[in-house]
């Protein structure tokens, strides 16, 4: 294909990208250099009859024109970086500097912001994900020996949870248990405890915010190893099986392999899609005990007194840097691929 | 497994009551939260959210109390009706609409050129979408906030709605340029000797043969725009909001209220049109999540 008609094809395509996803990346990048102006302060002088008072007032007109005039704020340079609110190079200098032992150091780099949002997303990341997928493969395995009328609906069924708004399906499980739902309730009855619930300790709502990130996880996972199921050599698994192996072992042996090439791309889009984590924590309500870098910056922008957008956009060049060493094992082996083609 | 009787997949009795109990299981812990909300949604409060006992939501005691019937629509009418959520019903219908239309004239146009194209430069574009593929919404919206302010283009429908068919274009160039790499090249390129041009030789002999690719990818395409709650609840104002947005709304103000029936039935409200595209795409689904598995 010639490259004008290329270009022309890819045009639509490519300029939307280029303007709503590559700009962004810049603007936030630039953005996170900005901070916000402080409020243009005044010294009104009030006065009653008998005495006079200096006052310091917001100039809201001034303020304003300000920032009309400057939309990104003043330059701050790389202080929002290292700030507390992310980096915060300063205090954890402090705290390695001066503490009482490894548990506290831990617990009072946890207590930063951004060290905590970190930290839930990173494990949320990596707990899920595998999880998930093992539950995905069980899945498959089981449904595999179900006689086929059942298979349809249970395929149905199954879809759900990955079909699902994920704030709706968040909601609906909070809902179910929290103190007064089915499940809190029922929990509570049973181990006759009044004070397990959700928010009781973070521990808990970790537990639970990942149960619920296996429940709208596992099907991907189920749906394509069931694929990859019918596609695992018969005449090897029966030779296998000639050859003495073991129900289990034909599992190990002959079937996990053969599936190894799609659990690498469930797992690379799983990890990316989990690292975004965020609609969870808005709809458990859980930003007390559990947050995530998207939250984090979501709630920056939702600021109930002012937009935060520097401190936004640093956490957001901080996730997109989190994001790309997470894609880096894939793109060197995509990189390779690539020219072992050309070879 | 079509061929079950395979002596290879046959299982000894134990092994069988195992995975079917884990099949039920499944089924159960999968359906059972939707089986519920639906459920309670025509209850009230006081029965759904119960700290005595789940009883109360089964049998409706304090439903029948406070309304005279075993089940209302006082939550539907609260949201419909009160909170005017059929407004942000219609803002999704145009959203989730235009989203996958422009997505997928795109997206052919794009993955079309993608798989016929033998140039480094297309691989370099596969990887850079795969790249953006990766990027968090959240983190694009805090960078589109401060322009559109300035160009007093935010809180508009059309501005959420190019930005959901940006956000989209990665996925749906994967997905199309690999579909398309599986139409026979010869098809289009006799059209090429016949004497077409290329963009003729797309509308006229490829157009016709890709509605499957196009509609599995268009399922997503809508998901993507449907289940959206980043760039929505940032991007559009309070009169704009589509669904998720309007949800979420709900819930802060519910707080103090004690209207959380009213969000009950706006969440069952809005899982009805995913239930309807599951109900009838479920092949296409299943084909779309494993065709992007087998081929990538």
């Amino acid at each position: 294909m010639p490259h004008r008609t290329f270009l022309a094809f890819i045009l639509p395509s490519a300029l939307a990208m280029l303007v709503f996803i590559a700009f962004p990346i810049v603007s936030v990048a630039i953005q996170s250099l900005y901070v916000e102006h402080p409020k243009v302060l005044v010294k009104v002088q009030s006065c009653t009859p008998f005495a006079c008072t200096d006052d310091v007032q917001v100039d809201e007109a001034a303020t304003a024109d300000l920032k009309r005039k400057e939309p990104l704020g003043q330059f701050n340079g790389l202080s929002t970086y290292t700030d507390r609110a992310h980096l915060a190079f300063g205090e954890i200098g402090e705290i390695l500097h001066q503490n009482a032992g490894f548990s506290d150091v831990v617990s009072r780099i946890y207590n930063l912001p951004f060290y905590r949002a970190l930290v839930f997303t990173l494990a949320y990341t990596f707990v899920v994900t595998p999880l998930a997928m093992i539950l995905g493969f069980a899945i498959a395995l089981a449904i595999n020996g179900v006689p086929a009328f059942v298979k349809g609906p249970v395929i149905f069924f199954s879809l759900l949870p990955m079909i699902i708004t994920p704030l709706i399906g968040s909601l609906m499980v909070y809902w179910m248990i929290n103190a007064d739902g089915i499940i809190g309730a029922s929990l509570q009855s049973l181990f006759n405890d009044p004070n397990l619930y959700l928010k009781a300790s973070p521990t808990l709502t970790w537990i639970v915010i990942f149960i619920y990130g296996i429940w709208t996880n596992g099907p991907f996972s189920f749906v394509v190893f069931y694929a990859g199921l019918q596609m695992v050599p018969l005449d090897t698994l029966e030779s296998a099986m000639i050859d003495g192996a073991s129900r289990w072992e034909r599992v190990r042996f002959v079937v996990i392999p053969s599936l190894m090439p799609l659990a690498t791309f469930v797992a690379l889009v799983q990890l990316m899609d989990n690292f975004r984590v965020f609609e969870p924590i808005v709809g458990f309500n859980s930003q007390g005990n559990a947050t995530s870098l998207s939250y984090s910056i979501f709630s920056d922008l939702n600021g109930q007194f002012s937009q935060l957008f520097g401190s936004a956009a640093a956490t957001s060049v901080l996730t997109i840097v989190g994001v790309v060493v997470l894609l880096v094992p894939v793109l060197i082996r995509t990189w390779r691929d690539f020219n072992r083609k050309l070879a | 497994m079509s061929d079950s009787l395979s002596v290879a997949y046959r299982r000894p009795p134990a092994l069988a009551v195992l995975s079917n109990a884990l099949v039920i299981l499944w089924l159960v812990v999968a359906a059972f939260p939707f089986v519920w909300t639906v459920w309670g949604s025509f209850k009230v409060e006081g029965d759904f959210f119960s700290r005595q006992s789940f009883w109360d939501a089964v049998l409706g005691i304090k439903t029948m109390l406070q309304t005279g019937q075993a089940f209302t629509l006082d939550g539907y009418y609260g949201a419909w009706v009160v909170n005017q959520f059929w407004r942000s019903v219609i803002n999704t219908a145009i959203v989730t609409v235009c989203v996958t239309v422009i997505s997928l004239t795109f997206g052919t146009l794009g993955g079309y050129a993608l798989a016929r194209s033998g140039h480094r430069y297309s691989f370099w574009l596969l990887i850079a979408a795969l790249v953006f593929r990766a990027m968090p919404h959240i983190t694009l919206v805090s960078g589109y906030l401060l322009p559109f302010f300035q160009l007093n283009i935010w809180g508009l429908l059309p501005t959420a709605i190019i930005v959901l068919v940006a956000i989209n274009q990665p996925f749906t160039l994967w997905m199309l340029h690999s579909f398309f790499l599986g139409i026979p090249k010869d098809l289009d390129e006799s059209a090429l000797i016949d004497g077409c041009s290329r963009f003729q030789a797309f509308r006229r002999v490829v157009i016709p043969v890709m509605w499957p690719g196009v509609i599995t990818t268009g399922l997503f395409s809508f998901l993507l725009a449907y289940n959206d709650f980043a760039v929505t609840s940032m991007l559009l104002s309070q009169d704009n909001q589509t669904m998720v947005p309007k949800l979420a709304s709900f819930l802060g103000s519910i707080e103090q209220t004690g209207k959380v029936m009213y969000a009950v039935a706006a969440v069952v409200s809005a899982t009805v049109p995913l239930f309807i595209l599951v109900m009838f795409f479920q092949r296409q689904i299943v084909s779309g999540l494993t065709a992007g598995a087998v081929k990538g």
